[in-house]
């Protein structure tokens, strides 16, 4: 086949990145070899339009090993243990596929892990679907849990962590965004760097098939009406193959035989062998019969390019070779030495004898594309006046109820129970809390991680939406009683070529890294994924932040749920009244517009680490931080947990009631403490200038507010569960 | 009428069921398999009497949900 | 007191059972599938987990596997067996456990605490412990137990069944039935009483951080009684 421009454009590429080619190549590629272009030059792997900003971004600490650029980020936890973490996105896929291509996504991100040397110990995932009423969101929403449970069950590793939204602008584009964490020993971390040569490029996993030929081109481009066309792409995902070879890599990543490995994730082959040439400033050698096929006549193009899973791609040193090969024999596995590292800088393919591609890798990678896209800013909106009598009408418990059954905020358990939450036996806080905790095995500490997102606050104002989120999950770490350490962002967006959708893209990373520089809490990896969108309407602006942090001595961890009766519960942190972009508004009085909360890095940092303190001196008996639906909805989910009960009384402020109850203002936590320890508790919290309520003592079964409205807990708890079971089993 | 239908996965769609369950055959001696694909099997009686008709229905069903598209076929393979 | 556990491609609960036991004092040793024989042990224990990717049936291509003709002899001459959920899969695919274990009965693989109540201590396994009603853990897709009516009749005038869900206070009923199990059995012994395949784990119970703390009052007996 002679390839030309209108090849290239099938293939995803503009006419002047084709021309580019051209002039890199000094002639016209083969379609081989305009294949491993575009595969190369597109949004997902180039990172062509997010580049320039994501530069931008802090990911350099203390801790931080490994920051953005290798397979996944790493941290440091102190005893020779590092933590390997990483959150990427399968949204296209699932969106086609929901069951393969949750299951695929998972897959995807513990080989990222995995590949590191480290054994994945937890997944966590965040998942958005459409509205509920929208006919397709059901099934989605099934086959994504199916698919995730199904895969990460399979491989033993707990799923202890997520979050599910709903809203209307994710009808023709889910998300699903998995992210793994891994123990390994800080000195045999594995990278992806040739190294070398003559050294042997080995191939290990499943066979080679047409699966996803192109699925990272898929990833590139928005859905149109022509979707069912692109189904063929999709992969399936084998987790029973995955954890042979998780446990055989592992094996022989005990030794010393490997220089260097790599996931075959999008783009398969070409991706795997290009990044390791290109980081090892090397080229590599590859002669694609010798690569394990699963069908007869596969062409050169498409083992290239197929997204076959549960594959790696390793660089061994010499004369290893055997004693590798034993290893995969073993766990029952394909083992081929498929190439060789060269010192011409060069991906060089040979098929039937004969040279059928030959780039100078830099092209691929160095001279990719990057493209500062137009993007406009955007405005902080005006504040909402709140008429007084719209409140009136309102009865506080049944608006609590309501946002309780709130599809955004109810309990997940009907979701979270399908995962194995609690296999590898250190699964010490389940889904459902503010972060999920597991040992690290054997030893007394223990890591916590959440995941979040608020793509509401993002959507009104991208700049603030973007700290929030790293704020809250930094408050979701020391609401367990963990040290926030680092984060990792998946971010979820529409199309880059749209100026809108690109300033909602620059402004939140700038909001991201306001706020991870300030917290000291940086970036150490992540992925982009742009196009979520169907023919113009793209998704609201989705990052999502998954954080990880360390409880040196995992006794002191904290859960949310109310401990002891008569106990004192106060809320920290300032509340202002901030109605607009709430549940409270958008749900109850039905108002989409206005700002989000404001953001306070300092009181951010102050109340976190002032609350950390106090949970250091064993003074906390329960914490949980105040984010959608206020105050009065994070002690209803205390009371419902704990099976208790509260008199809660509104301090002396000027603002409303209702205001005070549902205002999301930020940087806020309620804490349980005992009555002796309130004086304490509150010098400390004084000496720190950290505003403090005191909302009242806990009691038995019964919510009161201000001693008139009262109801029980099992009709809240009600309220909170039955929402998403009877919307499943409808 | 009773149809009978088989779902199979489509040719170039990994089967990690087939793979293995070939695997463990070869493991019990059975060496001269060539490939084990899995399927499944259904039979639908239908109070259609209309054999065209009756595969039509069956047809539909199996577009719009015993198989799945993307990655299975399916095939009618007896009615009566 | 000496246990073997059998790892096979894909268990995934072979670590866990193996922290467990050594806890509570066996010395333990893992052996790998392929192997022909298991070494000189006083307990053999199938872990849970996805052998083979509980592809075709679950426990099905375990059951086939070359360590199972010496764990199925080990059985035969009365040594003590006991599967864990997959385990338990491949107990009933061996045949030397009754019975077949289904997809659960609302098709969701379900991850939760239940409780259970020991119907029979008249065994190894129960014998001495002094609660009727214990809290486990349970983390499957197919432990929808089922048998033939003779079958059952069997097991019952045998006092095969080991235990039941239940909820707190014991009583046993479909409503605390968590997968649809026929008499809400969780778990049940050979005729011998020498063979134990239970659908909960008690090795995730084993540490008052965890889940809850009844998996060690099940090991801690069952090495007392083996002494």
């Amino acid at each position: 086949m002679i390839v030309n421009e209108q090849i290239a454009i099938e293939h995803g590429l503009k006419n002047d990145e084709y021309k580019k080619i051209c002039e890199l190549l000094n002639r016209t590629p083969n379609i081989t070899e305009l294949g491993i272009f575009s595969a190369m030059w597109n949004e997902h792997c180039s990172y062509k339009s997010s580049k320039l900003h994501l530069k931008k971004l802090p990911t350099k600490g203390k801790q931080v090993i490994q920051g953005p650029g290798e397979n996944a980020g790493v941290i440091d936890i102190g005893d020779n243990d590092a933590i390997v973490f990483k959150i990427e996105s399968h949204n296209h896929p699932s969106f086609i596929e929901p069951y393969q291509g949750a299951a695929t996504g998972v897959g995807g991100i513990m080989r990222d892990v995995f590949t590191m040397g480290a054994r994945p110990i937890a997944n966590l995932n965040s998942i958005h679907f459409g509205s509920p009423q929208n006919k397709r969101t059901k099934n989605l929403l099934r086959g994504v849990v199916n698919g995730i449970g199904g895969y990460g069950n399979c491989m033993g590793v707990p799923t202890i962590a997520g979050q599910t939204s709903f809203d209307s602008s994710y009808n023709g584009n889910i998300l699903v965004n998995a992210m793994t964490l891994g123990l390994v020993k800080k000195n045999k971390i594995f990278y992806s760097k040739a190294a070398g040569l003559n050294k042997p490029v080995i191939y290990v996993g499943s066979k080679t098939g047409r699966d996803g030929i192109h699925g990272a081109s898929m990833a590139s481009a928005s859905f149109d009406d022509k979707i069912e066309e692109k189904k063929p792409t999709v992969q399936v995902g084998d987790p029973f193959t995955e954890k042979l070879l998780l446990e055989a890599c592992l094996e022989l990543m005990a030794g010393d035989s490997i220089i260097a490995i790599q996931d075959m994730g999008a783009a398969g082959l070409t991706s795997s062998s290009i990044e390791m040439a290109s980081k090892g400033n090397l080229g590599i050698e590859i002669n694609l019969n010798k690569v394990p096929c699963r069908e007869t006549k596969m062409t050169p193009y498409e083992i290239m390019l197929s997204e076959s899973q549960e594959r790696m791609l390793i660089i061994l040193e010499n004369g290893k070779e055997d004693q590798a090969k034993k290893i995969f024999d073993k766990w029952n596995l394909d083992f081929a030495v498929i190439g060789k590292t060269t010192k011409s800088k060069k991906i060089e393919l040979y098929f039937n004898e004969e040279q059928v591609a030959n780039i100078p890798v830099n092209t691929l990678v160095e001279n990719s594309p990057m493209y500062d896209r137009k993007w406009k800013k955007i405005k902080l909106p005006k504040k909402n006046k709140i008429k007084k009598e719209d409140l009136k009408n309102l009865k506080i418990i049944s608006v609590l109820k309501k946002i309780l059954s709130n599809p955004n905020i109810c309990s997940k358990e009907w979701i979270w129970q399908q995962y194995d939450h609690t296999v590898m036996g250190d699964t010490i806080q389940k889904p459902g809390g503010d972060s999920g905790v597991v040992r690290v095995h054997g030893t007394n500490k223990a890591v916590a991680a959440s995941v979040d997102s608020s793509a509401v606050y993002c959507w009104a104002h991208p700049l603030t939406g973007g700290k929030q989120i790293v704020c809250e999950s930094f408050r979701n770490l020391i609401s367990v009683g963990a040290k926030p350490i680092a984060i990792t962002n998946c971010l979820n967006f529409g199309s880059p070529e749209n100026e809108e959708n690109m300033g909602e893209f620059v402004e939140c990373i700038q909001g991201i890294g306001e706020a991870a520089e300030y917290l000291k809490y940086p970036v150490v990896s992540g992925n982009v994924s742009f196009y979520n969108q169907t023919k113009n309407e793209g998704i609201k602006p989705t990052p999502s932040i998954g954080g990880v942090g360390l409880i040196k001595d995992y006794k002191k961890m904290i859960t949310m749920d109310f401990k002891e009766i008569d106990n004192i519960v106060l809320v920290i942190g300032k509340t202002e009244g901030h109605i607009d972009q709430s549940v409270f508004a958008r749900n109850i009085l039905d108002e989409k517009n206005g700002p989000p909360p404001e953001i306070n890095l300092f009181n951010e940092k102050n109340n976190g680490e002032t609350l950390l303190k106090l949970i250091d001196n064993n003074l906390i008996k329960s914490a949980h931080d105040v984010s959608l639906g206020g105050i009065i909805t994070a002690i209803a989910k205390m009371c419902i947990k704990g099976n208790k009960g509260i008199n809660v009384k509104k301090p002396k402020y000027l603002i409303n009631e209702m205001e005070y109850l549902f205002a999301e203002d930020q940087g806020r936590y309620i804490i349980e403490i005992n009555k002796k320890d309130f004086k304490k508790v509150t010098d400390i919290l004084n000496k720190n200038a950290v505003h403090f309520d005191d909302l009242g003592s806990i009691k038995e079964k019964e919510l009161y507010i201000n001693d008139k409205t009262k109801v029980t807990i099992d009709e809240l708890r009600s309220s909170n569960k039955k929402w998403l079971e009877e919307y499943m089993s409808k | 009428m009773r149809i009978s239908v088989i779902i199979t996965l489509k040719k170039d769609v990994l089967d990690p069921q087939g793979k293995v369950i070939h695997q463990t055959l070869e493991g019990m001696g059975f060496d001269d398999i060539n490939e084990v694909r899995q399927g499944k099997y259904f039979e639908i009686d239908t109070k259609e009497t209309d054999r065209n008709k009756a595969e039509a229905k069956v047809e539909e069903m199996c577009k719009k949900l015993l198989a799945n598209l993307v990655i299975e076929n399916y095939k009618i393979i007896d009615s009566k | 007191m000496k246990s073997s556990v059998i790892t096979f491609p894909g268990s995934n609960c072979d670590r866990d059972i193996d922290v467990a036991l050594k806890k509570f004092g066996f010395k333990n040793k893992m052996v790998w599938h392929a192997d022909a024989e298991i070494p000189k042990s006083d307990l053999v224990v199938l872990p849970g987990g996805f052998s083979y990717g509980d592809y075709l049936r679950c426990g099905s291509m375990a059951s086939k596997s070359k360590i199972m003709q010496s764990v199925i002899n080990f059985a035969n001459s009365g040594g003590m067996v006991i599967g864990i959920c997959n385990g338990f899969q491949i107990l009933v695919e061996t045949g030397l456990v009754p019975g077949v274990l289904l997809r659960n009965k609302y098709l969701e693989f379900i991850c939760k605490n239940v409780f259970i109540k020991i119907n029979n201590k008249n065994n190894i396994y129960f014998k001495n412990i002094d609660n009727d009603v214990l809290e486990f853990h349970i983390a499957h897709n197919e432990g929808n137990y089922f048998c033939t009516n003779d079958q059952l009749k069997e097991i019952e005038d045998n006092e095969q069944v080991a235990i039941n869900y239940c909820d707190k206070n014991g009583n046993i009923g479909e409503q605390f039935n968590p997968n649809g199990s026929i008499k809400n059995i969780a778990g049940i012994l050979n005729k011998e009483k020498n063979v134990l395949g239970m659908m909960p784990h008690p090795e995730r119970m084993i540490d008052p951080s965890l889940s809850g703390e009844d998996g060690s009052l099940f090991f801690s007996n069952l090495i007392n009684n083996l002494k």
